[in-house]
Formats: C-alpha cells, structure tokens, sequence
C-alpha cells in the first residue's frame, strides 16, 4: 500500500498524543461499562482503533516491535475468558453464566463494586481486540 | 408356516457360499430341496376337510403390525403352485443353466422371490403383505435384469420395476386408506367390517388404488407392456415368474379382497371389463409376434385377463373357473415355457421365422408342446384342462344376465378366444411343423437332455391328469379356494360333457373361426400396421419417460441458472409473495396511529438525508464512492441511536461503521474497478419492482406489526432489576454480559469464527499460489 515513504511527523507526534489518549478511554469504557455507556465490545473496538492508528503512523512492523502481541491468540483467548467465567458458576451450583457481585473496600479507590460479569467483559474485550486485529491486518498485509 | 415362509430367505444366505465351495456340482441342487420340502408341507393341509389356519406373531405391535399368516384355500392353491412349480423351475435351471453363470447371484434372487412371493399368499396383514409385494418387484427386477451386461435386459428391468412399483405404492395408499376406516391392519377383520368399507365416501379411492396395485403386477391393459420386455429374463425364470407366480399375484389380491368389494358395482364393471379387453388385446397382439417367449408373453397376458374378467363377475361359477384356470394355467404356461426354453437351448434362436419342422428333430419336446398349446387353446378334448376352464368361462359370461352392455361381454370372450387358439397353433405349429431351415440356425437341433425334459412332463402330465380327472382337484382342493374368494359353496361337478349347450358351441365356434383364420394368417398379417400401430402402448411409455426426462430437465434449467442474482429475485420474491398472501388470508394488516411519537426536525432531517445518501448509492458509478456514500447512511443511524437515548449502540454504530467502511476499503483495494451494468432494461425493471415491493413489504409489515401490540414489553423488568440483580446501572450492558450472557458468548465465538476464516482463506491462497 505505502510505495514511498514519506516523512510524516505531524501524524506521528499526535498519534502518539492520541494513541494513549485513546487507548485510556477504551479502558475507560471497558471498566465504566456496567454502570455507564461501554462495555467490553466498545472498549475491544475503541483499543483495535487506537493500535490501528499506530501501525498507520509508524508501519506495522515498528508496532510489532512495541506491541509484540500475536493478535489470532487472543482471540481463543478472549473466548476460553468467557466461557471460564460462565462455566464458574457451575461450582457454586448455579445455572451456566450466573453472575454476581458485591461491594468491596479496596484502599486507594474506597468503596469499590466488584462483579463477576467484569470478568466476562474482559473476555468479550480480548476476543473483540483480538479478531478486528486479525481481520484488519491479514487484509492489509496481503499485498498482491 | 413361519418358518416355510422364511426358510427360502435364510437358505439365500448361505447361497454364495455354498457355490463357491463347491464349485463342482451345481448350486441349483442344494436349492431344489427347499421348494421341494415347502411342497411336501403345504401339500399335507389338502384334503376335503380342510379348514383355514390362523397363525400370529408379533412383529411391530404398536403399530398394530403383526406378522400374521393366514391359510385358507386359495393361499393353499397359489403356496402349491409357488413351491410346486418353484421346485421345478429350480431343477430345470440346474440343465438349463451352465456353471459359468453367476449362479450365487441367480439362486439368492431366485429365493427371495420365492420367500416374498409365499409372503404375499400368506399375510393376513396388509401392511406385511405390503412388504412382501414389493420384495417380489425388487426380486423380480434383479432377475429380469440378470444378463445386466444386456441392453435390452437393464431396459425391461427398468420397466418392470418402475411400472410394478408405482402400481404397488398407489396400492399402498389403498391399504392405508383401509386401515383408517376399519382401525384394523388384518385382512379377515377388514372382510368382516365389509359394510363400514362399503359404506366410506373413500370406497372409489381405495378400490381404485387397490386395482391400480393388481392391475400393473398381473399385467392387465394398459399396464401389459412391461412383460413383454420382461422376457429378457432366462427362460427360468420367465416360466416361474412370469406364467404362474408373481404375474398372479394381482389375479390373488383381486380375489382376497373379492369378498369386501363383490357388492359394489364398479368393482365388477372395472374388473371385467379390464380383464376381457386385457383379454383381446393380448390374444390380438400374441399372433404378431415373431420371438416365442413374446407369444408366450402375451398369451400369458390375455389369459390373466380371462381370470381377471372372471373374478370381475364374481359369480359362483366365474369364480370357481378363475380358480381352476389359475391352476391350468400355471401347469401348461410353465410347460410351454420350458419347450420354448428348450427349443432356444438346442437351436441358438427364439426367432419363429428361423425355425419349423422340429418334431422330427425334437419328438418328445414336440409332443409336450402339443399339449401344452392345445390346452391352452381350449381345445375340446377330454385329456386337457384348458377346455374345463374355458368352456366354464364360456358359461361365466352367459350367466351374467342380459341387462345391456354386458350382452357384449360373450361376444368379446369368443373373439379373444379365437386369437387365442390362433397364436396357440401359430406357436406349435410355426415352431414343429413346415419347413426345416437348419442352415439359419446358431446350433445343430437336437433333441434336450433328458433333466431339462423332466420338469414340463410332470407338468404336462398334470395337464393330462387333470383332463382326464378334473374332479380328483375339485373337493379336495378348489372348492376350498373358490369357497374363499366368494364364500358361496357349490359343488361343481366338473365333466366333460354338458350336452348341446350354448358354451360348447361357442367352443365349437372358436375352434372353427380360429382355424380359417390361423390357415389365412398370411392375407390378414397387414392388420397389424394399423390397429397397434402409432398407438402401441410401448411407443406411449417410451415417450412418458423422455418426455418426463426433458421437462424435468428444462425445468430445473429454468431456474437453476447458475446467476446468483436469479436466485436472489426468486428468494425475494417467493418470501414476497407468501408473506403478502399470508398476511391477506389472516388479515394481519394493521394501521395505528395512537401510539405513534411526534417526530421532531432533527430526526427528519437526518432520515432525509439518509435516503438521500442511500438513493445515491445505487448510482455511483465507482466502489469507493459507493462506499463512501453507504456510510453516511451508517453514521446517519449512528445520530439516530443517539437521538434515540441509546449511546451503547450509537458507540458501537460509530466504531463499527467506521472499521467497516475501512474493511471495504481495503478490501476493494483488490476487486476489479466497477463495471456499468450490462442488464437489459427488462432485467432491470424486474429488479426494481422486485426491490421496491420487498422494501414495500417490510415497511408495512413493520407498521402493522408496531401497530398490533398484543402484549405489554418485558423491558420494565430489565429496568427494576438491572441494579437490583445485576448490580449494574447500564441495563443495556447487564442484558448484555447477565441476563442475556449466552447471546453474547456466541456472538463472540461468531466474530472469532469470522477472523479466523479470514486468516484461513488468504494463508490457503498463499499456499496454493507457493505451490
């Protein structure tokens, strides 16, 4: 795709402002889910978008050096999360993806609500991440 | 009885074996045993006191299918003549047939025809009887088709089979039809609820498919054609199944469920009538043929339809002549069958043109067929069965009465009778007598070994017998069988001579009508260019199946057309049209206003330019700019959702829309450049109705659906129980990731499915490019 290369440093100095900024919101959005607009999905979207903006700026082989992540891994990954945290409820003999939660006094945050369904979260958020960056850079990098 | 039923079936399975292993003597003489030994046991249940049996077995009793055996007189004569002429056939086979034929294969199908065929004589049960009929068609076609390596074989299999087993399923249909109405699967229990059956609006439907059955496996007009073809068959097996056994089978169904149908006048209309033009058609047809086993085959025709017409008129004396020319037939049909096997045999040619003046050649083969034909005939003499029969026949249709058009019912009798005596002579005569032409046979005529001899003279000696002492089978055995099909008992004492009556004058006739005509066959020959002519019943079924073959075939070129977008108009446009049809049957469609919100500029002005951009899009001319346009309608219900209160979905909307625009991008990076449509302007009018209608649907479908709300929404529990049970404040998420987990564990597993066929076509590509 990129036949020459061309000295883009206004692109890359705000990327690397913006990048982080992004990356800080899909945790954000990740986290806030259960009470506030996210979730696990936005936030996995919002991650592949800002990692995306690096390879754009910087060429996908320096984020595979910053990022050493083989993207397809994530994806079983993402998926064995899941189905671990429904398959979790089974040893407190509940029905298949139960969910619970409670409320915690952790020191620095104070009072602090936990609940099980973070977890699922979390695997739907590395699936998510896992597969946009799959698909996207298998296209991309498939250059005949 | 069970075991006589099955025993040829499980002997079939030690067949292949046993002609392996012994390889020196022929495999027929292990089989002969078994119809040997059914013969000896069945043949003990003769005697005038005999009374019908009744055995039981459970087979499938839910369903009421048990696999019950009934014995009574005309099982009794249709077992005898099954395990009789079986042993004979099979012992004739073993001259008849040489050790280099695939012998396994011959005697395996030979005894599973023999187990199905006792099978269809002996079931109570309709449903078993089912089974067994169409074990005989499958039996049947194995062995029609047994030189598979011929043409002509593979092609009267075919028919056989497709002919025989399309009457056998409507046949089915008959039997189920029964079942409803009487709740019972027992033929005796049917017989007894006769009135409930008589009485059904069903009865024309279940007579008529009950006949089709009957109709198409004892070839009766216009079903005949496919015995004929079916003579491709070794000799064997054209005098065991094509004389006296399966061909009958029609002839027993007809007669066992004679007793419930008697009363009702179509059956005697459509059976005799059907039978006396079988009749004609056959004799008529049996003096044009040229090869001896196709006059045999049409001879056996018409003379299934005598029996058939018999059992039409379903008086006593009809009956029992039917019953007793189910025998006679069986005797000399079997033998003339195994002379015309012989004369092949010994010459190399079946050709009638080809031979003459073997009785010198061949004395004792002549001499069975002399018999055999004459019997056939009707010939008055005191030595052969054939008179009995036919001058009772004779009788028969007198006794029907004078009422209208069954006065032709004689008349049509002594015409078929006549052709009858005609081919009869034409067959004996053509064949033994005339010029010898030994130069135009395959082989040097000599006269049979003496095994292949001993089979017709028992036969023929069974003509003989039972012409000179017709009552010896009269108390002790056919009065059981006509007793059965009809349930009048009346002694027939069956003799020779009547005195000057009228049936023996129409014998006289036909003797004498038949011999002018067999004498002047020559000058009348070129009748047959006409009356079958075009109209031949092969040329009709012959066209039925190519016929059937193009159309099925233009048909599925219609609409299989290999365009992706043909299928597509038809999907749409088939769910168009039961969707429309659907919801004007149920009156489904709706229109409410009072529940509708009041919209406000934004909402219109987005929605404006959304149909704006989608109108676009059909017009673009280059893929990126298609795209591009495309995603403004996204982004457009992206504001929506967001207009709307839902910021998850307006969130993801976004994101989705904006990775999606990039994904085609990308994609499209390596798609040929966009080509203008080459669609004529029909196509594309079609197109636009199509797509115009099927929008139309969905909006009214949408509207109708919003506008008959039938039930409160669950959402209010979502909204009191999200932080309750939950724990969680985004109701949108807790439905999500809690309440509704599964989905999203899917749909999850459906994304990671998608990337991971991404990554496996565009690695296979490399691959295969590598390679």
């Amino acid at each position: 795709m990129y036949k020459y290369k061309t000295n883009d440093l206004i692109l890359r100095t705000t990327t690397s402002l913006i990048a982080f900024i992004l990356l800080g919101f899909a945790v954000y959005l990740l986290l806030a889910g259960h009470n506030s607009p996210g979730g696990g999905f936005v936030g996995g979207l919002m991650t592949s978008g800002a990692i995306l903006l690096m390879n754009m700026a910087y060429g996908f082989e320096t984020v595979k050096k910053v990022l050493p992540i083989n993207f397809v891994k994530l994806i079983p990954i993402g998926l064995a999360v899941a189905a671990a945290t429904g398959a979790g409820s089974f040893l407190f003999k509940q029905p298949f993806l139960s969910h619970t939660f409670g409320y915690f006094h952790i020191p620095i945050f104070g009072e602090v609500e936990l609940a099980t369904a973070m977890l699922f979260d979390i695997g739907v958020y590395l699936t998510v991440v896992g597969v946009m960056m799959t698909i996207i850079l298998t296209i991309a990098n498939d250059k005949d | 009885m069970l075991f006589a039923v099955l025993i040829p079936l499980l002997i079939a399975c030690f067949i292949p074996a046993l002609s392996k292993l012994k390889t020196k003597i022929h495999t027929g003489i292990f089989v002969f045993f078994v119809p040997f030994f059914i013969f000896i046991y069945f043949a003990s249940f003769i005697g005038t006191d005999f009374s019908p049996v009744m055995e039981q077995y459970n087979w499938i009793p839910s369903l009421g299918i048990n696999f019950d055996l009934y014995l009574d007189g005309l099982s009794l004569l249709f077992v005898l003549l099954i395990s009789g002429i079986g042993a004979l056939v099979v012992f004739y086979s073993i001259y008849y047939l040489d050790k280099s034929e695939q012998l396994g294969n011959f005697y395996v199908f030979l005894l599973m025809f023999m187990s199905a065929m006792l099978g269809v004589v002996l079931s109570d049960n309709i449903f078993v009887l089912y089974t067994f009929w169409e074990l005989t068609s499958i039996s049947s076609f194995l062995l029609i088709g047994y030189w598979h390596f011929k043409e002509r074989s593979r092609y009267g299999a075919l028919k056989s089979m497709l002919i025989t087993v399309f009457g056998g399923l409507s046949m089915l249909g008959g039997f189920i039809l029964l079942y409803v109405i009487t709740g019972t699967t027992s033929i005796q229990e049917m017989i007894q609820q006769a009135d409930i059956i008589l009485s059904s609006n069903y009865l024309p439907l279940i007579l008529g498919f009950i006949l089709l059955g009957a109709f198409t496996k004892s070839a009766q007009f216009p079903f005949h054609i496919w015995l004929p073809d079916a003579m491709e068959a070794p000799t064997p097996v054209s005098a065991y199944l094509h004389s006296a056994t399966m061909v009958k089978a029609g002839l027993f169904l007809v007669a066992r469920f004679s007793p419930i149908f008697a009363t009702y006048e179509w059956f005697f209309i459509v059976v005799s009538v059907i039978g006396i033009i079988t009749l004609c058609w056959g004799s008529y047809m049996s003096v044009r043929q040229t090869d001896l086993k196709a006059i045999l085959a049409f001879s056996t025709i018409s003379q299934l339809g005598m029996i058939m017409a018999m059992l039409g008129f379903g008086t006593p004396i009809a009956i029992f002549a039917a019953v007793f020319h189910i025998l006679n037939h069986a005797t000399f049909k079997g033998s003339l069958f195994m002379v015309a096997g012989i004369v092949d045999h010994e010459t190399g040619t079946r050709d009638i043109r080809k031979l003459g003046g073997l009785a010198t050649l061949m004395p004792i083969t002549a001499t069975l067929a002399i018999f055999g034909t004459f019997s056939m005939a009707g010939v008055p003499l005191p030595f052969l069965n054939g008179f009995y029969s036919k001058e009772m026949f004779f009788d028969a249709t007198l006794g029907l009465g004078s009422g209208g058009w069954s006065q032709v019912i004689p008349y049509l009798a002594v015409i078929g009778s006549i052709f009858t005596f005609v081919y009869s002579m034409y067959f004996f005569f053509g064949t033994f007598t005339g010029k010898k032409q030994l130069d135009q046979l395959p082989k040097k005529p000599h006269e049979a070994p003496i095994g292949m001899l001993i089979s017709p003279i028992i036969l023929v000696a069974g003509v003989i017998l039972i012409g000179l002492f017709p009552n010896m089978v009269n108390a002790p055995f056919l009065q059981h069988a006509a007793t059965a099909v009809n349930n009048a008992v009346e002694y027939n004492k069956i003799s020779f001579w009547h005195g000057f009556i009228p049936p023996l004058f129409m014998s006289l006739a036909v003797v004498g009508i038949g011999t002018v005509l067999f004498i002047t066959r020559k000058k009348w020959q070129a009748v047959y260019n006409f009356l079958p002519g075009k109209t031949s019943f092969n040329h009709i079924y012959n066209g039925i199946i190519s016929k059937l073959d193009t159309f099925s075939k233009r048909i599925t070129n219609f609409y299989m057309t290999g365009s992706l977008k043909t299928y597509m108009s038809l999907i749409l446009s088939t769910v168009l049209i039961i969707s429309v049809v659907y919801m004007f049957l149920t009156d489904g469609f709706a229109f409410s206003t009072n529940q509708l919100a009041e919209p406000s500029f934004i909402e219109i002005a987005v929605v404006a330019v959304m149909i704006i951009a989608a109108i676009a899009t059909i017009y673009m001319n280059h893929n990126v700019a298609a795209i591009l346009v495309l995603g403004v309608v996204g982004f457009g219900v992206a504001i929506l959702f967001v207009i709307y209160r839902a910021p998850d979905i307006a969130l993801t909307q976004l994101v989705i829309e904006t990775v999606t625009v990039a994904l085609f991008l990308l994609c499209f990076y390596h798609l040929p450049k966009m080509r203008k449509s080459t669609d004529s302007l029909k196509t594309k009018t079609v197109n636009a109705i199509i797509s115009i209608a099927f929008g139309a649907l969905i909006t009214i479908v949408a509207i109708s659906a919003n506008s008959s709300r039938w039930f409160d929404s669950i959402s209010d529990y979502f909204v009191e129980n999200s932080h309750k049970l939950g724990g969680g404040d985004n109701i949108v998420n807790v439905i999500l990731v809690d309440f509704r987990g599964l989905d999203t564990l899917f749909e999850i597993s459906v994304l990671g499915i998608a990337a991971l066929a991404v990554v496996g076509l565009i690695k296979m590509k490399k691959n295969k490019e590598a390679e």
